[in-house]
């Protein structure tokens, strides 16, 4: 099955709500570790997207993810915001003039991603950021592609090592960002960055689902 | 919270619209993107130094935007770098053509923000130039953390560049300059109280009323370590001898490298204080301590560093890189020499900083 451009734009949409539903638990995990502003600047960046989509629908994915990029630039500020347009910003140049995604597409398009942040933050993994969750995601994503699983059964997984290298940030003591700065004192919370990347991955998953579940119902295969 | 505010969402635009009001002959104002700019920018030939960082620490870097100091200061929200299409907005304002270079401090943030913006100016077809503060001996080794921070040094660095750059200084000479001043200063700051961003109406961390927190950044960040308050000559002596007795520090620093068009990283060692040594001594309140204090301790500090056999030639004493209405103060060292002192003593015309014109 592959993912149309229809679910990238219904994807963008439901990371809006759930960074938004979730956007005082995200602050206040960073004012444990952080400066206690990453579900505000995250959810000011995605606001900014949403009224963008409709004109959008006429593009193709890689100009969508660029736009996405280039007002998360502008409008998040702090870390999140050039490491996610970077992530954004370097997922569009990998799906440039497609108007749907293979897997394999997906695949690449989550690698490129991962691999801005990683250039961007200079951040390795088990540092304590976003990476502990985007970066198991996208590789697990590769390899089960590359094996022959569909692009859903694929993602399940990836969402799943996702939520479990978020979770394995908790007893880390951060080594990038803000929170470096307390050493030890960062000890048992978990990564704002890692939970965001959580949310935005599992949105994906759950447009995909939705998506197939609503076809499978409507009879269409 | 009770702070002589409006609506706190607007808290930085008016407060940059009551300073660009303030001071008509020196500065202007371009909103959304936000940026503040000299008066008569661009100054032809020269090259333009443009600096930024979150906002509440004031007058860093809009105060020092004139004549002999900053080109454009970008302002980003209360503790929040400032975001690449601002600071490619204001660069773009004030390049002459000769160039710009971005004064950055190492937090995080910043650095993301800046490098992507450079890379934008680049591929604008301006020649940049990004050089990294991080004086701040209370962050131990690069190897575990984000690196030292950039604190009091950033001030002089910006003092001293701007300078050089109405002097005539190239791009590269300005790089080199930039470089050179950040590995000669050396700084230690303290708390006595918290602070309160207003958007968050809440103190940034709790400190109890016999307690100060030590080895601060600038942003409320807690410090080092929590120690009970004791008196001034004590804590002057604690910030004194972190910066005199720190040893030689090696950190991997990345530049923009216009020859091969990309990021660069090398290693660069800064050198011990040594007795001797000609310094500018800094004392800052972090906002809500007053000069009465700072002088009692630079007081302390004169007689320390006369003790140390470092020879204080200039001085500094103020409120210059705060953390909003935080109590508390930092010392900055920065090793002189003959090129630094010239460029440090040559005229500047500034909202807040203001002497030789």
């Amino acid at each position: 099955m592959n993912v149309t451009k229809q679910q990238i734009l219904d994807w963008l949409q439901a990371v809006t709500q759930t960074i938004s539903e979730n956007k005082d638990y995200l602050t206040e995990l960073d004012a444990a570790i952080g400066d206690a502003d990453h579900g505000i600047n995250l959810d000011r960046g995605f606001q900014k997207v949403v009224p963008q989509l409709s004109q959008l629908e006429t593009k193709d994915i890689g100009t969508i993810l660029k736009t996405v990029s280039m007002t998360l630039i502008s409008a998040v500020g702090g870390a999140s915001g050039p490491l996610y347009g970077t992530f954004f910003l370097r997922a569009s140049t990998a799906v440039t003039g497609k108007e749907e995604l293979t897997s394999t597409e997906l695949a690449d398009l989550l690698q490129a991603g991962v691999a801005g942040v990683i250039q961007r933050g200079k951040a390795n993994l088990g540092d304590k950021t976003m990476l502990d969750a985007l970066s198991p995601a996208a590789t697990i994503f590769a390899e089960l592609v590359a094996k022959g699983n569909t692009t859903v059964d694929a993602l399940q997984q990836a969402v799943q090592a996702a939520e479990t290298g978020m979770k394995q940030t908790i007893p880390l003591v951060a080594l990038k960002g803000r929170a470096s700065y307390l050493g030890e004192r960062s000890m048992g919370h978990q990564d704002p960055g890692a939970t965001s990347s959580y949310l935005i991955l599992k949105a994906l998953l759950e447009t995909i689902t939705s998506d197939s579940k609503a076809n499978k119902m409507n009879g269409v295969k | 919270m009770k702070k002589l505010i409006n609506n706190a969402d607007d808290f930085v635009r008016e407060s940059i619209e009551g300073m660009a009001l303030a001071h008509p002959e020196l500065i202007k104002l371009h909103l959304d993107p936000n940026f503040v700019y000299r008066a008569d920018a661009p100054v032809a030939n020269k090259v333009a130094i443009v600096s930024g960082g979150g906002s509440g620490h004031e007058p860093l870097h809009g105060g020092f935007v004139g004549m002999g100091m900053l080109d454009a200061a970008c302002p980003g929200e209360v503790f929040t770098s400032p975001t690449p299409d601002q600071i490619l907005a204001a660069s773009k304002a004030v390049n002459s053509g000769a160039g710009v270079l971005n004064i950055v401090k190492n937090y995080s943030g910043d650095v993301m923000n800046f490098e992507l913006a450079a890379e934008l100016a680049v591929s604008e077809g301006i020649k940049i130039a990004n050089i990294l503060i991080d004086d701040d001996v209370a962050v131990k080794d690069s190897l575990y953390t984000q690196g030292r921070r950039g604190v009091g040094t950033t001030v002089l660095a910006e003092k001293i560049c701007g300078a050089a750059a109405e002097q005539g200084y190239n791009l590269k000479q300005l790089r080199d300059l930039c470089r050179r001043v950040n590995l000669n200063g050396r700084s230690m700051g303290m708390a006595l109280t918290s602070c309160t961003p207003p958007a968050k109406g809440s103190p940034m961390f709790e400190l109890g009323e016999d307690e100060i927190e030590f080895g601060i950044g600038i942003h409320g960040e807690p410090g080092r370590k929590r120690l009970p308050l004791v008196e001034a000559d004590e804590i002057t002596e604690m910030l004194a001898r972190s910066i005199i007795e720190d040893t030689a520090y090696t950190r991997t620093l990345r530049e923009w490298d216009e020859n091969k068009e990309e990021w660069v990283e090398s290693e660069i060692t800064d050198p011990n204080l040594e007795k001797g040594d000609r310094v500018l001594a800094f004392v800052n309140s972090m906002g809500g301590t007053p000069l009465s204090e700072l002088y009692i301790i630079y007081r302390k500090l004169a007689q320390i560093c006369s003790e140390q056999k470092i020879q204080i030639v200039r001085s500094l004493v103020g409120p210059y890189i705060t953390s909003l209405e935080m109590q508390g103060c930092s010392i900055t060292l920065l090793k002189l020499d003959d090129e630094l002192l010239k460029l440090w003593d040559a005229p500047v015309k500034t909202p807040a900083l203001r002497w030789g014109v």
